[in-house]
């Protein structure tokens, strides 16, 4: 068994990346940057599920944050430039 | 107003917030403590009465599982929307793509990307297959492997090219395979209806005992359909996209 004191420590980590996470995702300008940089602070956010013992969530969390809705959003802009040019 | 006034303006309605926010923080049950019933009651009855070990999939299709039909056809409305809204209209064509920056050199898709995509694409699906398939025993369920199996046809698409990609997921089988996922469920709640059981009531055997692959009666079967709708769904979300992008107004 992982002690208390270091499951506090890894949950107050994971916390603080997450926030730092979404700052970058929010002060990238560049659309495409933008979208690795939220593919990121999914897995982030599935990690910090994983830490706070919600398994099934940290699954949705990846299946959902990291891949998929990087992938709309990257065909999404994909289609916008076209129109653009 | 000028900046100055609108600065202290900010400044009181932010230190009222965060005097709010502080107040009612403190009448927070303690980090980690959960104080209601409902999560002790269920740890201690699941598994014995449904024969799931994975107990997050017994309350998401046995103990709440109206609420799961319904979120269910949140997505198959998601899809059955993004359809009519993406459909072909009467003055759009299908063109080649034309270059418009000549002197522009399009990196193509190095072979690495391709043998990679390529190599993934077996362990994906065989991953959201299992995940599932395997919602009685774990922390998985169809949801999740769904749009893991999903993701395996968007690397064949990574692979290879739209074309395949397209002839590996016709709309017409997709559309087919959503919907019997989805209705998969409904008719395993209303079975029961018809045995004279509350919608959705759990009619099949459980199996001899819990943690079995073929135990949990029909929590099993729903994540299986539920795989298949979410599977289906996600892959007609992406294709829809991806043919938009190919889409041009004419």
């Amino acid at each position: 068994m992982i002690s208390a004191g270091l499951m506090n420590t890894l949950q107050v980590t994971v916390l603080v990346l997450v926030a730092a996470g979404a700052t970058v995702v929010v002060r990238t300008r560049s659309r495409i940057r933008q979208v690795l940089a939220l593919s990121v602070y999914g897995m982030l956010l599935a990690i910090l599920f994983l830490v706070f013992q919600a398994p099934d969530v940290t699954l949705s969390e990846l299946t959902v944050g990291a891949i998929a809705l990087p992938i709309i959003l990257l065909l999404a802009i994909a289609k916008v430039r076209k129109r653009e040019q | 107003m000028t900046a100055r006034q609108r600065l202290w303006f900010f400044a009181i309605a932010a230190a009222g917030l965060v005097a709010c926010l502080l107040w009612a923080f403190t009448g927070l049950p303690g980090f980690g403590n959960y104080p209601g019933p409902y999560g002790q009651e269920i740890l201690r009855q699941a598994v014995a009465q449904t024969h799931a070990t994975g107990v997050v999939s017994a309350i998401n299709f046995e103990y709440r599982g109206f609420d799961t039909v319904g979120e269910e056809f949140i997505l198959f409305t998601a899809a059955a929307g993004m359809s009519v809204v993406l459909r072909r209209l009467r003055k759009e064509r299908q063109t080649e793509p034309v270059d418009e920056a000549k002197t522009r050199t399009i990196p193509a898709t190095s072979s690495a990307v391709r043998i990679a995509a390529l190599l993934l694409v077996g362990p994906t699906a065989v991953l959201g297959w299992w995940l599932a398939s395997h919602a009685q025993t774990s922390p998985s369920g169809g949801f999740q492997g769904g749009v893991i199996l999903a993701s395996a046809f968007i690397l064949i698409y990574l692979a290879g090219e739209f074309l395949t990609f397209r002839r590996l997921s016709p709309v017409a089988l997709l559309d087919a395979v959503e919907a019997a996922g989805a209705g998969g469920f409904v008719a395993i709640g209303l079975a029961a209806i018809a045995m004279n059981l509350p919608f959705l009531d759990n009619y099949l055997p459980l199996g001899q005992y819990p943690g079995a692959i073929s135990s949990s009666g029909t929590i099993a079967l729903i994540s299986f359909f539920v795989g298949i709708e979410v599977a289906a769904a996600f892959t007609a979300i992406i294709g829809e996209l991806l043919e938009q992008t190919l889409l041009r107004s004419a």
